[in-house]
């Protein structure tokens, strides 16, 4: 038996140890069946007989490690079948993005060392201090006086793209390896709608998950995520609103407190303070042994980056005209690049394989 | 916060006065008792035997409780009414039942859903598996251990003291009351769970106390976990018994009780075993180990012969005779052989089957002697006649395929051992429960030799005996438990 108390197993023959343990597991659930109804991972699990390597992938990128399968089972330690299926699908979920990143490396390298977070982020700041400092424009409003515009565009528009097709090649390599075919937009939709709600971290009832509270339920999780979620996809709906004025309507920032770059900006960047400070706090008071192991610090130093974005983007608002704001913009310029750089290769890289996962599974729901 | 303040601190061993109630068990019967009482005011102490990590007795294995309805109610489908419920009854019990007792279990279940919810428990569909028990029985999502999981919740909210490992050794009585109880916390089992191996049971270890509650209520199961009282009770096969259920019920409170002339109920020398999987842990092994594949299947015992018809009826109506009939073979074990175009036909094993591409193989690889499977599989196949006619097999339902011409006939399903690869599963009895409990009155008082005991109510696997006497009816323990759990706490609340 394969122990993963204290960390996942390393070296050429990991992920197999990891499925391996994934499928032993599974096999005890599907001649169990109790835990049907608390998210996408038990239905899923029962339609099989047999377990192929890639459904055990695509169960362990179903599980949103709500962990009431775990306080509801009969057969967790001390019992001989030593159950805790959380942790296998949680170790073997995080060893699916580092086995998808591309390249592999980096995605080894951020997910687990929360100084190397630490590093690109401090690096990133002073690379853009120096490059601020050089070329410093010689005319340009409220940010734009430190940094213009053509030089930000430059800088961020390959720090975005360059990740975001570094996550497609191993997205794409994800949906090959599950044999799941083509995808419709009814399996988007669907995806997209329990993404969006985040029932599975309803607990089936609604309740809520076990998180913070060993077996109680709480929505707090729940709540936090939809938080830092939305938030987010606020933040994200600023910049492309500013985009957008930029480009279409020739209406370059700065912005004033009521247009929809500030609108958003603002709502989503409080939201994803609280949002992210709140699953840092939810982290630290649940279980460490009932989730992914070895990649705790990385994922808190990453929640702790996305909590740095926003409340520095806040900062450099509320900031705007004072002689705060050449020493702030770097300093929220470095985490946001921090944050694209990373996508690929660190928890943020959960969002994207969820989704596919969970459209992977509406199809084949659809199928049989 | 005020709530901290405003309510007294729950009660505990060794604390300096005694509780109003003491709870004895901690499955649902003992909570839902726990949480009645608490409800109505009165300080509770529940004594649970297991450490944390099993609390729950035999509860946090169940999946489900039947119950009354007269609609459509919550994850119940159609309805269910008193009269067809109770007919159900006596079909399994063979009119062995309290009739006053069962109905009155029977009317109150419709009332415990909504209650159950109120507390914690939360309902799921019917299973994938089980879509049979959708109108009866309402599924516990998450199963029993969830339920039990709200229930100590619930409990601790409501005040109720807990005390894990806590183990009563004796309930003395003053005349026609219960007038102290002897408790031992912490190592007095303290075997190996995994192999089965057990402890000596010896009370001298641990921390004494001796409590002197205004009422007690027993909640604390039957004796199944006792092997050696088993083996007493129904000869030395027993001992090749697996128990499917929690180590913890050995019935040392229902021993004591019973020696002190507590009226009983229920045949002191019967369990209730069914057909389980011959590689399942000892104790605690639970839903996992059940095999649904005997109705597909040819079963041999040690010596490689067929004993019974395996198509006498849908597996639901006979996994529990069929823990008997293996019981009753030499060395309580039994085969059961399919082929692969049987293996689909039924849910999922825990452990792989024995597998092999001749049926001598596979018999060599059970361990049966020389060739006697393949001479048992090879008369079998020549004697599929409805088969070989052409008549066509239906999985779910009695589909009169029938064998012709053998000493033991099977009447259904009856298709030919043929295609390889061929499977094996061995097949041990697994006890579930015993029979054997105390004698209680409409509000689950326990009956003394001299009329009711003043202040001792049961509830539970402890006196299910007086309403379930023979045979099971699924989902039918957590109803007992249930109803008169809630029965025990009020009665108890009300006169302590």
């Amino acid at each position: 038996m394969l122990d993963t108390t204290d960390s996942r197993p390393a070296g050429p023959h990991a992920l197999d140890l990891l499925i391996d343990e994934a499928r032993r597991q599974s096999e005890i659930c599907n001649a169990c069946r109790y835990c049907e109804g608390y998210c996408s991972v038990f239905p899923a699990l029962h339609r099989q007989r047999a377990f192929a390597d890639a459904d055990l992938t695509q169960l362990a990128n179903l599980c949103h490690n709500c962990r009431g399968c775990y306080y509801a089972c009969q057969y967790t330690a001390p019992h001989e079948f030593d159950l805790n299926l959380p942790q296998a699908l949680g170790n073997l979920r995080q060893a699916t993005w580092e086995h998808y990143a591309w390249p592999g490396a980096l995605g080894r390298a951020f997910h687990r060392a929360p100084s190397a977070v630490v590093a690109l982020t401090v690096g990133a700041f002073i690379a853009l201090m120096a490059i601020a400092a050089v070329l410093r424009p010689a005319s340009g409003e409220g940010f734009y006086a430190v940094m213009s515009h053509g030089l930000m565009v430059a800088i961020f528009a390959p720090a975005f793209l360059m990740p975001l097709g570094a996550l497609g090649v191993a997205l794409w390599r994800y949906w090959r390896d599950s044999g799941a075919g083509a995808l419709s937009w009814r399996d988007w939709m669907a995806a997209g709608r329990l993404a969006a709600t985040m029932r599975n971290l309803g607990g089936g009832h609604g309740d809520g998950c076990n998180f913070e509270d060993a077996d109680r339920f709480t929505p707090n999780r729940r709540w936090a995520h939809q938080l830092t979620m939305w938030g987010f996809m606020l933040c994200f709906a600023s910049t492309s609103t500013g985009t957008l004025m930029h480009y279409g309507l020739d209406w370059p920032a700065p912005y004033a407190w009521y247009t929809l770059p500030k609108l958003f900006g603002v709502t989503g960047g409080v939201m994803l303070c609280i949002g992210t400070a709140w699953l840092a706090r939810l982290k630290r008071q649940s279980d460490p042994a009932l989730g992914e192991q070895g990649v705790r610090g990385g994922q808190v130093a990453f929640i702790w980056l996305l909590f740095a974005v926003s409340a520095t983007g806040l900062a450099l608002y509320a900031a705007t005209g004072t002689a705060l704001v050449p020493v702030l913009l770097p300093v929220h310029l470095a985490t946001v690049f921090a944050l694209f750089v990373l996508t690929p290769y660190s928890k943020m890289a959960h969002g994207f394989f969820r989704m596919l996962a969970l459209a992977i599974e509406a199809r084949q729901q659809r199928t049989g | 916060m005020f709530r901290v303040f405003s309510k007294p601190k729950p009660p505990r061993l060794g604390g300096t006065a005694s509780p109003d109630v003491l709870v004895v068990g901690g499955g649902n019967a003992a909570l839902c008792a726990a949480i009645e009482a608490a409800e109505a005011g009165k300080s509770v102490l529940l004594l649970e035997a297991a450490p944390k990590t099993y609390r729950g007795g035999n509860s946090r294995h169940t999946r489900n409780f039947r119950c009354r309805h007269d609609g459509p109610l919550g994850v119940l489908t159609g309805s269910y009414g008193e009269d067809e419920y109770y007919d159900d009854l006596l079909k399994v019990t063979k009119g062995q039942t309290d009739e006053r007792l069962a109905r009155m279990a029977i009317d109150e279940s419709a009332r415990c859903y909504p209650w159950m919810q109120a507390h914690g428990v939360r309902f799921q569909p019917s299973l994938s598996g089980t879509l049979s028990l959708s109108r009866t029985n309402a599924f516990f999502l998450g199963g029993g251990k969830s339920l039990v999981n709200a229930y100590y919740r619930t409990a601790e909210d409501l005040g109720v003291g807990i005390a894990y490992d806590a183990h009563v050794d004796h309930i003395d009585f003053d005349g026609t009351r219960v007038g102290h109880v002897d408790v031992t916390v912490g190592n007095r089992r303290t075997g190996n769970r995994g192999t089965g191996e057990r402890g000596t049971g010896d009370p001298g270890a641990g921390e004494k106390h001796r409590l002197t509650p205004r009422i007690v209520v027993v909640a604390s199961g039957g004796f199944q976990a006792d092997i050696d009282w088993l083996a007493r009770a129904w000869g030395p096969a027993a001992r090749n018994f697996l128990i499917r259920g929690t180590p913890y019920n050995r019935g040392v409170v229902l021993k004591d009780l019973l020696d002190q002339k507590i009226e009983s109920v229920g045949d002191p020398t019967q369990c209730h075993a069914v057909a389980i999987d011959g590689r399942a842990p000892k104790y605690d092994g639970g839903i996992v180990t059940r095999l649904d594949c005997v109705p597909f299947s040819v079963v041999v015992n040690r010596d490689g012969h067929r004993f019974y018809d395996e198509g006498e009826d849908v597996w639901p109506k006979r996994y529990a005779i069929w823990g008997r009939l293996v019981a009753a073979q030499p060395d309580q074990v039994g085969y059961a052989v399919i082929d692969a175009k049987s293996s689909d036909l039924f849910m999922p094993s825990v452990f792989p089957p024995v597998q092999a591409d001749t049926i001598q193989g596979l018999g060599q690889q059970l361990g049966l002697p020389g060739t006697a499977l393949a001479d048992t599989v090879g008369a079998f196949n020549a004697a599929c006649a409805d088969f070989a006619a052409g008549k066509s097999f239906h999985p779910t339902e009695l589909d009169g395929m029938a064998t012709r011409g053998l000493e033991i006939e099977k009447t259904n399903w009856a298709r030919p051992i043929a295609e390889p690869p061929f499977y094996g599963y061995e097949l041990r009895p697994g006890v579930t429960f015993t029979y054997l409990g105390l004698k209680v009155d409409r509000e689950a008082r326990v009956e003394g030799p001299e009329g009711p005991v003043e202040n001792l109510w049961a509830a539970g696997e402890i006196m299910a005996g007086s309403i379930l006497g023979q045979g099971y009816l699924a989902g039918f323990g957590m109803t007992i438990g249930t109803v008169f759990g809630r029965i025990a706490g009020r009665e108890a609340a009300r006169h302590a």
